[in-house]
């Protein structure tokens, strides 16, 4: 049977080729701006990275790696991502889907409580996190007397960057789940799943393309966070530093190749987590579009 | 298995969706309520089926009180609007959802649930699509699928909201038809929400005519059409002209004049006239009815509709003559509603 709905993609783009494009010559000032652009202030540094990291050849690069407290600084920023993305992501999941099946009181407030991290100076929220935790806070004392160490080590390191980067799965979820509305979850429940089963068989399945969106943005960001994870650091060589701060140290030391060294590897994670956003649009791309329904 | 609505008020922040309403369904009946939008129907709908709670009232599941059962303990097949199928699932494994999330011990085996999909399938005739996707079937199919997917489950009623509201209008009278065999096949208890009366008077055994958060009439599709008790039912469903009236003495009176129609258990007072633009007799001699200059006129379908302009105040009525009688072409017609109802005017 012929189905209009199954070619919505052709149908829109003859007609907007028809009916809004640009002059040519427009669209070549339009196209090369914005390649322009890209090129100078996205590929250009990336590229200048790596030329500085290799400037002396391979052998600097290669112990520069090899630094013990460079390789303490790429397990540290590793597991800092490995706690603080899986966090997010189930913070994430909740939140959206509150925000987006619920109706209740304060929905307004906790919107714009999850773009509080967006908003506020990164910098400002480690400081948060001193004044919270740090010796002369209220909990302070308590958590000496505990013998719980929050401050200036991996905890402190965790919760900066939970903080700085909850917002990328949420923001994902928010729209996408609000667009599909309850209809399947009302659905799955008539036919008499349980709560669990529609959230495992139906929402999740759903929502899975723009969950991984924002894994791989939170996982990006986790890595790359500098400043409120600076601020709760306390830059202890070998042990709570991460990357970003290394390369920071190490720059201001005027070891500029081992110092773009570690950028490069930096920057290769986060070209490895964009690969393969790209990869996945590329291999799934329909049935993305299938599921975000446009 | 019966349904019994008692007393349900239901509010959403405070506004009543529903006042009031009560309904028995038989068992096996075939049941729509009909309204427009806004009138609470679908409300009604997701009451019974447990998808909201009352805010007052009880509904009953035979003797039982099911006002406080889960959507999945009350066991209704719910078809939605928009029918909801699992886009990424294929069909057979949409139709087999609702025994693959039974508890371990009633669940069927695989084998099993593919089997009682095949059979639904061809129940609503779509054999052979079991591995499609949802987005590979077209609107009526989809509509047929989501039915199969809530029979699945054996449900004790069968609710549909809008059921042919997203489909176009030949697709509509097919799926009409063959629900009300499918219906006749199954024998559930259906409850069907729609805004289409021609829909609702077709298919229903009785229908539920709701306006405001309020049941007007309930009734067959013979009783609704032929007798409605209010000028809402009237308006809403067939066509209907209306005039203001006043009743003297038991005769019914347009300004000075009587027009041959009495009333005798109405008190005196002002009144609206209702009566249906075909249920009209022409008359000659204008002894006693109702006379007016033709306003205007247009050919619909197989009759042709006559406006006229009534008395000083020039109210308009409509009025369905065969085409080509003689009487559209005269300037002055007179006519007498034959079968019609008067409603007091309020307050």
């Amino acid at each position: 049977m012929a189905d209009p709905e199954l070619y919505p993609a052709d149908a829109y783009h003859q007609h907007a080729s028809l009916a809004v494009t640009e002059r040519p010559l427009a669209r070549a000032a339009l196209m090369a701006l914005a390649f322009a652009f890209l090129a100078i202030f996205l590929l250009l540094p990336l590229v200048v990275v790596f030329e500085q990291a290799f400037s002396r050849g391979i052998a600097p690069f290669l112990s520069a790696i090899n630094d013990p407290d460079t390789i303490a600084a790429i397990r540290l920023t590793l597991l800092v991502a490995v706690i603080s993305v899986p966090l997010n992501l189930v913070f994430g999941v909740a939140a959206a889907w509150a925000i987006a099946k619920f109706e209740f009181k304060g929905k307004a407030f906790l919107t714009t409580l999850i773009d509080l991290p967006f908003s506020v100076s990164p910098v400002i929220s480690g400081l948060v996190y001193v004044l919270l935790f740090g010796a002369s806070s209220l909990l302070g004392p308590w958590l000496k007397m505990h013998g719980i160490v929050i401050l200036f080590a991996v905890p402190g390191i965790v919760l900066a960057t939970v903080f700085v980067t909850f917002p990328f799965v949420a923001r994902e979820l928010i729209p996408l789940m609000q667009e599909q509305g309850t209809g399947d979850e009302e659905a799955a429940l008539s036919l008499g799943a349980n709560g669990w089963q529609t959230f495992w068989h139906v929402t999740l399945p759903n929502i899975k393309w723009g969950l991984l969106y924002g894994v791989l943005l939170c996982n990006a960001r986790a890595m790359g966070e500098f400043g409120a994870v600076s601020v709760v650091s306390g830059h202890i060589r070998g042990l709570t530093n991460t990357m970003p701060l290394h390369v920071e140290i190490l720059y201001n030391e005027y070891n500029a190749v081992a110092a773009f060294a570690v950028a490069s590897v930096l920057a290769g994670l986060a070209l490895v987590t964009l690969v393969l956003k790209t990869l996945l649009e590329l291999r799934y791309g329909a049935e993305i579009a299938a599921t975000r329904g446009h | 298995m019966e349904v019994r609505v008692s007393n349900v008020r239901k509010e959403f922040d405070r506004f009543p969706a529903l006042r009031d309403v009560s309904l028995d369904i038989r068992s096996g009946e075939l049941i729509a309520l009909l309204g427009p939008s806004g009138s609470g129907k679908t409300t009604l709908l997701r009451l019974i089926a447990g998808l909201e709670r009352p805010t007052r009232g009880t509904i009953f599941f035979g003797d039982e009180d099911a006002s406080n059962r889960t959507i999945q303990q009350r066991n209704v097949g719910f078809v939605f609007q928009h029918y909801a199928l699992f886009r990424h699932m294929t069909v057979a494994d949409n139709i087999g959802f609702g025994l693959k999330v039974r508890p371990a011990a009633k669940r069927p085996t695989r084998a099993e649930i593919r089997a009682r999909a095949s059979e639904l399938l061809d129940l609503v005739q779509l054999s052979g699509l079991e591995k499609r996707y949802p987005a590979q079937l077209s609107g009526g199919q989809r509509q047929r699928v989501a039915l199969a997917r809530a029979m699945a489950i054996e449900p004790k009623v069968l609710l549909l909201d809008e059921p042919f509201g997203a489909l176009d209008a030949q697709v509509r009278r097919e799926l009409r038809r063959w629900l009300r065999e499918i219906h006749d096949a199954t024998g559930h208890t259906t409850i069907f929400v729609t805004h289409d009366q021609e829909e609702a008077l077709e298919l229903a055994d009785r229908v539920v005519v709701m306006s405001q958060g309020r049941i007007e009439q309930i009734g067959t599709a013979d009783e609704v059409y032929d007798t409605p008790n209010s000028p809402f039912v009237y308006g809403f469903i067939g066509e209907s002209s209306s005039l203001p009236v006043k009743v003297e003495d038991g005769q019914v009176w347009i300004s000075d004049r009587p027009i041959g129609l009495s009333t005798p258990d109405l008190g005196d007072g002002e009144a609206t006239l209702y009566f249906r633009p075909h249920d009209i007799e022409l008359l000659d001699d204008c002894n006693g009815c109702i006379a007016g200059t033709l306003a205007a006129s247009r050919r619909v379908a197989g009759t042709r509709r006559v406006e006229l302009e009534i008395g000083g105040a020039r109210e308009r009525v409509e009025i369905e003559l065969p085409v080509g009688h003689p009487a559209a072409q005269k300037s002055r017609v007179a006519f007498r509603p034959k079968r019609w109802k008067l409603f007091p005017k309020e307050g």
